[in-house]
């Protein structure tokens, strides 16, 4: 085994657990932690696939800003009653984890058997240069300018929509 | 072959490895004796009161939605400011329009007094509810 | 940027612009509502004007990611006609609510961004990002007024649902760059029969079509459709379920486009595009005859309307696209109308208008039950009004296209849909009510109404005119 794949197996190890723990988890606020560890898991495998720039977005937004949001969301729905939130296993959900099942089944066949030869990639030695923030500036102002701008404009629209939902005085 | 991440990696899961240890080691070899004092939630030395789920203020939520929006403008930002000396003006133009788009949102929020923080009013008592309430609490004086 | 690219992409400066300068007056100055009624007015005219005027030039600017001219101008134009209509008779509608903010101008400029470089985009990520900010403004509109409690409850669910759609779109296109190795709509449909062979692709572009039927209000995507437009204030279902709609189809015409020559082989994605349109259909009329609330009612409608037009799409020939396209300009001014008819009833905004509003009308108010009668005859699909041609094109390109079953399922989802258009006009003429109902009207919502009267008798008279300008610059 190559160093590499040691690595994707903690990583998985790591995410994996996480994720599980988190939807076990009762207390919301162990939740968020676990999810910020799973974050983490996540840009380990962006730096695997050479992707260092969005790795670094990963943990700056994800695991920072996102989850300063969550911890806000769960304080201010003030969840220390966890009983009320129970909810009971019906049929409804049943049927839906049946379905949940089948798509997870469809999706393995799909991957391991049909798409097998798609996926059975090998990492070309200048994808180190291709993830680097160089050469990704280099596309995104040249190809991708318009959308560079178009998302100052949905972070803008952001900024307002947050100021309209959640005006206390609107008159 | 190690990249430079690699290097990186080896020594996060080294520090990882090396607290969990120190935990773990601690955890064996330590007397373990709980009384209630040392099972409490230290409060600088208090004794705490009510429950850690206190309601927040939604304007705290609506600071943090503006604060990620701007993290994410950062994340922006980092490739321009690595090449936007190469593109000169054409450089500075696209960053520049990208910031004032942005920027009109801050303005906008400005004024429309989003960040200004409003306490809760609270009126000074007059000298008489003060005195009754000295009185009910003490007697009479 | 070169002078002539600045031009080209002009209609979308004017917009962003517009967009820029709202927010400058709502945040300067104090009484600015009347102010950005005007601005946003005058801009929208300055669009279409422009559009109009340079529709001949057609060009892709910023490396194959924009196309300006043409078709995208067309789009333009009904797009911001739309939205001009819907500014229009807004005002007095939220004048009523007392609930007319500067915000509201901004936000529909946005949405109109977000359409617009739907419709223009030729780049995968540029559509993503234009129908994201499409639905983060659509998402707010529906909420808009905060003490409605049904208002608070469409955004809710509109945002939850439409995230997630969002997500299997954004799946959907990183699978297909996966596979394709670019985001390149044009690059992507000379490679197409090549990378159908790749399942990767496939699983890519049905999580594509799976995310823009959510925003065309297909069935089984469909769920959101009646809540929100319920739900929304009446102004803002009127843009939603018009504008909204013709940028996804926009979206889907474009990244299809590709199937109308012969040698792309289309049939798999024909094959699912049809099956979503005969469930829309049919699912759309025949729970449509459940309703009694007006706007319910419009809603699954709109979903029987969306399954029409997908046949244009699934039969993949020229017909079928400048069909599809004259359906949209047609449904975008019977719908704008309706609603707006509706909207003009409200009085209180907790209370829906539902069938036994309507009864009398006839009786109080000739001139608009007259209106509403021609829409709703015009929306059943009964010659001579616009709406009988924008199903006879689709169904004739079904028909062309080896598709007949479908034009068959077509015409019997339009017979059953005319039972529940004509039982509008039935409680308006034929039944009376002693009380009598309140219309807040202006003179801007009668002069929305007349325009779009007009718009839809004469794609009725003359509809070729219209077909004829949609497929010379359809390429």
């Amino acid at each position: 085994m190559t160093l590499e794949q040691i690595t994707f197996i903690i990583l998985a190890l790591i995410g994996l657990t996480s994720a599980l723990m988190l939807i076990i988890q009762k207390n919301p606020v162990y939740s968020v932690l676990l999810l910020i560890l799973h974050f983490f898991a996540l840009a380990g495998f962006y730096l695997l696939l050479n992707a260092q720039f969005i790795a670094v977005l990963q943990i700056l937004v994800y695991a920072g800003a996102i989850m300063v949001l969550f911890v806000f969301v769960i304080m201010l729905l003030n969840l220390s009653n966890e009983e009320a939130l129970k909810d009971p296993f019906n049929l409804r959900k049943i049927i839906a984890s049946i379905f949940g099942v089948v798509l997870i089944l469809q999706f393995g066949v799909f991957f391991f058997i049909k798409a097998k030869d798609d996926l059975n990639v090998t990492i070309s030695p200048n994808s180190i240069e291709a993830g680097s923030i160089k050469k990704i500036s280099e596309v995104l102002f040249s190809t991708y300018l318009i959308p560079f701008e178009v998302t100052s404009f949905i972070l803008l629209v952001g900024i307002i929509a947050a100021i309209v939902l959640a005006k206390r005085k609107f008159e | 072959m190690l990249t430079e991440f690699g290097k990186v990696l080896i020594f996060i899961f080294l520090a990882i490895i090396f607290v969990a240890l120190a935990f773990i080691v601690n955890r064996l070899i330590r007397p373990a004796r709980p009384t209630r004092e040392k099972v409490l939630t230290y409060e600088c030395g208090e004794n705490p009161i009510g429950s850690p789920w206190i309601k927040f203020n939604v304007r705290f939520y609506v600071v943090a939605l503006i604060f990620l929006l701007f993290d994410v403008e950062i994340t922006l930002l980092i490739p321009w400011a690595l090449v936007y000396k190469e593109y000169g003006v054409y450089g500075f133009i696209v960053g520049f329009l990208f910031l004032f788009i942005l920027m009109l949102g801050m303005l906008y929020e400005w004024r429309k007094g989003d960040l200004d923080w409003v306490k809760p009013e609270v009126k000074p008592k007059d000298l008489k509810t003060v005195m009754e309430e000295f009185e009910k609490e003490y007697g009479k004086i | 940027m070169e002078q002539q690219t600045f031009l080209n992409i002009l209609p979308i400066l004017i917009v962003s612009t517009t967009t820029i300068a709202t927010i400058f007056v709502e945040a300067f100055y104090k009484r600015s509502d009347n102010l950005i009624y005007w601005l946003s007015i005058v801009s929208l005219i300055l669009t279409l004007i422009y559009s109009i005027l340079t529709i001949n030039v057609q060009n892709l600017n910023f490396s194959n990611t924009l196309h300006s001219g043409g078709i995208t101008n067309l789009f333009y134009f009904v797009l911001s006609l739309t939205s001009l209509l819907v500014i229009i008779s807004a005002r007095d509608y939220l004048l009523r609510a007392k609930y007319h903010h500067g915000e509201f101008y901004i936000l529909i400029f946005s949405s109109l961004l977000g359409m617009m470089l739907m419709a223009s985009s030729r780049d995968l990520i540029l559509t993503f990002l234009g129908l994201e900010l499409m639905s983060l403004s659509f998402y707010v509109l529906a909420g808009y007024n905060r003490k409605v409690l049904f208002n608070n409850e469409a955004s809710l669910k509109y945002f939850l649902l439409g995230a997630f759609a969002s997500g299997f779109l954004l799946y959907g296109i990183a699978l297909i760059y996966g596979s394709a190795q670019t985001t390149n709509i044009l690059l992507i449909v000379n490679e197409f029969n090549n990378l159908l062979l790749k399942p990767l692709f496939v699983l890519g572009l049905v999580l594509l079509l799976i995310g823009f039927s959510f925003k065309v209000a297909s069935v089984p995507f469909h769920m959101w459709v009646p809540d929100v437009y319920e739900g929304s204030p009446t102004v803002v279902s009127a843009l939603m379920s018009t504008a909204g709609k013709t940028a996804a189809f926009a979206a889907l015409i474009i990244s299809f486009y590709g199937s109308t020559t012969s040698q792309v082989n289309f049939e798999i994605v024909a094959k699912i595009i049809s099956y979503l349109a005969i469930a829309s259909m049919l699912i759309g009329s025949i729970t449509a005859i459940a309703q009694t609330n007006l706007k319910r009612m419009l809603a699954y409608s709109s979903i029987a309307h969306a399954g029409y037009m997908l046949i244009g799409i699934a039969s993949a020939n020229k017909l079928g696209m400048s069909g599809v396209i004259f359906y949209l300009i047609v449904y975008s001014f019977m719908n704008v109308a309706s609603f707006i008819l509706i909207s003009l009833m409200e009085n209180d905004f907790e209370k829906r208008i539902s069938l036994n509003d309507f009864i009398g009308l006839a009786n109080t108010h000739p001139w608009y039950a007259a209106i509403m009668a021609l829409m709703m005859f015009a929306l059943s699909g009964l010659p001579p009004f616009g709406g009988f041609f924008g199903k006879y094109y689709v169904f004739l390109a079904a028909i062309k296209a080896d598709l007949t079953y479908l034009a068959v399922i077509g015409v019997i989802s339009s017979v059953i849909s005319a039972y529940f258009y004509l039982r509008v006009v039935v409680y308006m003429y034929f039944r009376t009510n002693e009380e009598r109902k309140d219309i807040f009207h202006t003179s801007a919502d009668n002069f929305v109404l007349v325009l779009c009267t007009l718009f839809v008798l004469q794609l009725g008279i003359t509809p070729n005119l219209v077909l004829d300008l949609i497929t010379r610059f359809l390429p």
